[in-house]
């Protein structure tokens, strides 16, 4: 689970980071949930500066290489203005804002990640 | 799906920042899947369950009614830790009556607050199968 927003916190990249070791060393990953300003790990619409990391892009990329489960908080995104094409179209707003590689769900996700995983590990202040 | 062991650690006051109350969203998330549920309140924490909270003047809303309410979804184990509670001038008097309905008992009301100290706190962590901090 991460709960912080990229930039703001460490959080994010300590994430980054530990999911990276976990699968070099042959873990699996069966979800990363993320929740309360953790949701802005998700949006496209981020440019940090050129010689600054770029933590969403990063996100998306692992995941495509690892094909990872990488679930935003429905009801967090909702406050912080995270929205895919569906959830935009429904809400009658007009535009959508997350990157490829994450998906827009509930929070049973995480508590059945919890379930499922032999370990959870919370990213947060 | 399997019944695990989750607790909950609420370590930050209830208004200020969103922890607190996304924090009770999953914990009734959580009911929903049948789990062993105990909360933790700790640090700041401790303030979550505290009587009269008033935000009138804040704008926001008090959420601490809804705290009163975890006894219906069998979320009965709700470790308050003694030392935050001292540290802030505190007691268990300043805190709300949090009970539950033991169906095997006719009905009767139980409390739902266990008071620990550090030490014993840490005993219930470690018999965890799911922490989540927030």
């Amino acid at each position: 689970m991460v709960n912080e927003g990229p930039y703001q916190h460490q959080s994010a990249d300590s994430a980054l980071n530990f999911a990276r070791a976990v699968l070099a060393q042959g873990h699996e990953i069966f979800r990363i949930f993320f929740y309360h300003d953790g949701v802005n790990n998700g949006t496209r619409l981020s440019v940090p500066p050129a010689d600054d990391r770029q933590i969403q892009k990063e996100w998306s990329e692992l995941s495509k290489e690892h094909n990872l489960d990488l679930v935003i908080c429905i009801a967090a995104a909702q406050r912080r203005g995270l929205m895919d094409a569906d959830e935009a179209k429904r809400q009658g707003l007009d535009a959508d804002n997350i990157t490829d590689g994450f998906r827009i769900s509930g929070l049973g996700q995480l508590i059945e990640g919890s379930i499922e995983s032999d370990r959870t590990v919370v990213f947060g202040d | 799906m399997a019944t695990k062991k989750f607790m909950f650690v609420n370590r930050k006051a209830p208004y200020g920042t969103s922890y607190a109350l996304e924090s009770l969203e999953v914990v009734l998330i959580s009911a929903a899947f049948d789990q062993d549920v105990s909360l933790a309140f700790l640090d700041d924490g401790v303030y979550q369950i505290t009587k009269g909270q008033d935000t009138t003047g804040i704008a926001q809303k008090n959420f601490s009614k809804a705290y009163k309410a975890l006894g219906d979804y069998d979320i009965n184990k709700l470790y308050v830790e003694e030392e935050s509670l001292s540290e802030r001038g505190l007691t268990q008097d300043d805190l709300m009556d949090l009970v539950w309905e033991d169906e095997d008992d006719d009905w009767a009301e139980k409390p739902s607050i266990i008071m620990v100290n550090r030490e014993q706190l840490s005993d219930v962590m470690a018999e965890q199968e799911v922490t989540l901090s927030f």
